[in-house]
């Protein structure tokens, strides 16, 4: 007598496609309600206007006296030659050379007996220049990443690519290359009771380091090819010092006291094999002299009975963000800064997008429609998602190209990715609204009010990164940007964490704690969580 | 009264009657409209678990950055204490705003705005009134949450560190800038609970406001810290509602972007702006 309808006979023959249609109908709903439309163009416009306003309030100044005429100058025409090295990074490449030209195949060994050195104390600006005693002005004691060792260099140009093993003040034997590259050999401080030998061979463009205790048993360190190194390269010894930095930090910032230092290494019983026809050693200051270029306080050699001594200022490294590469500088992500007002306004609508159902009893209409209650659900993060991404890629893209622009001509030095890096950061910026915004919309669905939803949606992605650059110490910080939502903002980063450099590495730098897609990771199982909450809650729960 | 009366010998005049009546009803009205608004905010269960969550909310963030701060021995660390340990009102400010929101807000989405107008014709008086109560309720809350975040620094950091013998001596209300910092904060809770009222009177839809208030409260301090120009820096420290905060701040007054009671003051402004649009938009507009 009783008949039982089943909700899917309901449904017209030929509509079998039934994601398909509550796609439809929550992109009509979406498009249907006006506020929302200009909410997420306010939004947008909001987030490019802080972007492009945060990045084209930098300008920089500079002066200089010509024959007793002071000139002021400013924007690009501060900016020094800044060279770039083989994988098109920007990198300081300055320091003391003893060299020789190497054709063809070869080795160097040597003995690294001892590394010593002086750094400004922070207050004073040392004295510095060929023939100023490098020393003045300064206080004994070695940079943590003070180098001196042997190298093989592709040419003296800055830039160019090269393989070495160095001694370092504090972190060992390492042999680096290009720039970018860093491994560690033997621990420990050279001295003369605990000396090691260096090795470096050449085989074509194959560059092979070793190290040893003895100089009788050694450890290959690694093996790199460098491309493009043919023919006659340049190979010696060499000595560099990194800016004495003094980083005394608390809850919300940081003071730095900063100058140039110097290292000097010493070394004996040296042996070449290969062809080396010049037979003696040449000293070249590499990267001294240039207007605006890395602060260093000069360099020197020394040759007496087989034993040289080389002193250097400057660094081998790739540049890094904030101070302390001896220019202004910016990184891509900075200009996406706004991102923050438009998570916000992104929040509020894909809250609003479930809550608004609920308050004026619509969800009931759409579960009866549809009483798959979980296709409800995908449909309505599948609108909410791409409806984000696309405006939040709109958005980036704009931000990028006119804060670029902005940037640049207020004479900051914007540090160069690759066109892949570019990408993923505009991609990736748009995904983390996009995800966000899903997030935004599942806890729409635990909270069913919207008021809640949105403020917990944005406390917990942008409170956090607020709290992490303003108030909190940093050890706090990096769990923060660890563990809450505010990690998918990692996905912005543009230049990677250098561990071979010395430097502040905080957020409002464009440095997290986590690697780029970790950090998005992070936001994902957030979201992930919240989405199942909200299936659960939503199967269980009277509309 | 009497002073009119006093005033003017002999009996008074019809104009003089009627001026004290339309006082006694207009103050009588007033206590009208605190009662009605009063009798709202109470029978709902809402509020008064925003006011818990305030407390909350502010004392637990504080007390997670207190545990998270640390001075190992042989650092030199700067730190101002009070400014630490009233963290949590970063996050408490959330709570304070969705409850000022939504005392506007439910009205609008409920439709009782349209009774509580048709009961009290005065609409200047329904804010006022709102703005009172939700004004002291937050104040009373702010109270308690500040005492448990001045008594969980109190608690935490000399364990970790921050000790009398290396400059930092404990959290005293005796002392006048840890006094000015709590009373401070309290004050600026009541502050973006007036300044959300305003908001939310403006647009009505609790999410938008929401989402204005914390807009207005969250971004500038994030778009501060990534401007490069130090002129820029400042003007967004003195001039937008992150001023406020300033009135924590209890160790290197000089170097502030603007005095402690000034950047409370800036924040009073914003409140009373918004009030006033609000307010404004309130008589011209239909419910």
């Amino acid at each position: 007598m009783t008949t039982t309808v089943r909700p899917e006979r309901l449904a017209p023959p030929g509509q079998a496609n039934g994601f398909g249609r509550s796609l439809r109908a929550e992109w009509t709903k979406f498009r249907s309600v006006r506020g929302w439309s200009i909410g997420l163009i306010i939004g947008a416009l909001l987030t490019i206007f802080l972007g492009v306003f945060a990045a084209g309030n930098a300008s920089v100044g500079c002066g200089s006296v010509i024959n007793g005429v002071q000139t002021f100058q400013s924007g690009k025409a501060c900016l020094p030659a800044i060279p770039l090295g083989p994988g098109g990074e920007a990198v300081t490449d300055t320091f003391y050379f003893v060299r020789q030209p190497l054709n063809g195949n070869g080795s160097i060994t040597v003995r690294a007996t001892s590394l010593t050195g002086f750094h400004s104390n922070g207050n004073q600006q040392a004295q510095s220049g060929p023939g100023g005693n490098p020393a003045a002005g300064m206080q004994k004691g070695l940079v943590s990443w003070a180098k001196a060792g042997i190298i093989i260099k592709a040419s003296t140009k800055q830039g160019s690519a090269y393989a070495a093993m160095t001694t370092t003040g504090s972190h060992g034997v390492r042999m680096q290359y290009n720039y970018t590259g860093d491994t560690a050999g033997l621990p420990g401080l050279v001295s003369a009771t605990s000396p090691r030998w260096l090795r470096l061979t050449r085989a074509g463009d194959t560059i092979s380091g070793y190290d040893s205790l003895d100089g009788k048993h050694w450890n290959l360190v690694r093996t790199v090819t460098l491309a493009g190194l043919t023919g006659t390269v340049q190979a010696g010894l060499f000595a560099t010092s990194p800016m004495y930095l003094k980083i005394s930090q608390f809850a919300g910032g940081g003071n730095i006291q900063s100058g140039p230092s110097v290292a000097t290494g010493t070394f004996d019983d040296i042996r070449l094999q290969g062809s080396w026809p010049a037979g003696r050693w040449t000293g070249t200051s590499v990267g001294a002299g240039q207007r605006g270029s890395y602060p260093d306080a000069g360099g020197d050699y020394h040759e007496a009975g087989g034993q040289v001594t080389v002193t250097g200022s400057g660094n081998i490294a790739p540049v890094v963000p904030g101070p302390g590469s001896g220019f202004p500088s910016a990184t891509v992500d900075q200009t996406l800064v706004g991102i923050f007002v438009g998570l916000i306004a992104i929040v509020t609508v894909a809250a609003l997008f479930v809550t608004s159902e609920y308050r004026r009893g619509l969800i009931r209409v759409t579960l009866a429609a549809t009483p798959r209650r979980g296709q409800v659900l995908a449909a309505k993060a599948a609108v909410a998602g791409l409806v984000s991404f696309v405006v939040g890629l709109v958005a980036a893209i704009v931000c990028m190209t006119f804060g670029l622009q902005r940037l640049g001509r207020n004479g900051l030095y914007v540090l160069p990715v690759s066109a892949f890096t570019d990408a993923r950061v505009l991609v990736g910026t748009a995904a983390t609204v996009a995800v966000t915004a899903v997030f935004a919309l599942a806890i729409g669905v635990i909270f069913r009010r919207s008021a809640l939803a949105v403020t917990t949606a944005i406390v917990t992605v942008v409170l956090p990164f607020l709290l992490a650059v303003t108030v909190l110490p940093d050890s706090a910080a990096n769990w923060v940007l660890r563990l809450t939502p505010a990690a998918g903002l990692a996905v912005e980063q543009s230049i990677p964490h250098y561990s071979q450099v010395a430097y502040i590495s905080q957020p409002a730098g464009g440095q997290y704690p986590l690697p780029p897609l970790a950090g998005f990771g992070v936001l994902c199982a957030w979201t992930a969580a919240a989405l199942a909450l909200a299936v659960f809650l939503l199967r269980r729960r009277d509309a | 009264m009497s002073d009119v009366t006093a005033r003017t010998a002999g009996p008074p005049t019809t104009a003089q009657l009627r001026a004290e009546v339309r006082q006694v009803v207009s103050l009588g009205s007033l206590v009208r409209t605190l009662r009605a608004e009063w009798t709202k905010l109470r029978t709902t269960s809402g509020p008064a678990w925003l006011l818990v969550g305030t407390v909350v909310v502010t004392a637990a963030i504080s007390a997670a950055v207190a545990a998270a701060s640390r001075c190992p021995a042989g650092t030199s660390c700067q730190i101002d204490m009070a400014k630490t340990s009233l963290t949590g009102v970063e996050a408490g400010q959330a709570v304070v705003a969705i409850l000022a929101v939504l005392t506007v807000c439910n009205e609008y989405s409920s439709q009782l705005i349209r009774t509580t107008l048709a009961a009290m014709p005065r609409r200047s008086a329904v804010l006022g009134a709102k703005a009172v109560l939700v004004g002291v309720l937050v104040l009373l809350a702010g109270a308690v949450a500040v005492g448990a975040c001045i008594l969980v620094g109190r608690e935490i950091l000399p364990g970790h560190g921050f000790t009398a013998a290396r400059g930092f001596p404990a959290l005293s209300l005796t002392s006048g800038p840890v006094l000015r910092a709590a009373c401070g904060s309290m004050l600026y809770l009541t502050l973006i609970a007036l300044l959300s009222i305003g908001i939310a009177v403006l647009v009505r839809d609790s999410a938008v406001a929401i989402g204005a208030a914390l807009a207005l409260l969250y971004v500038f301090p994030i778009v501060t810290s990534f401007v490069q120009n130090p002129t820029w820096q400042h003007r967004l420290q003195r001039y937008t509602p992150m001023a406020g905060l300033n009135i924590q701040a209890t160790t290197g007054l000089h170097s502030l972007p603007i005095t402690p009671w000034g950047g409370l003051g800036v924040l009073a402004l914003w409140a009373a702006a918004a009030l006033l649009a609000g307010g404004v938009v309130f008589r011209l507009r239909d419910a």
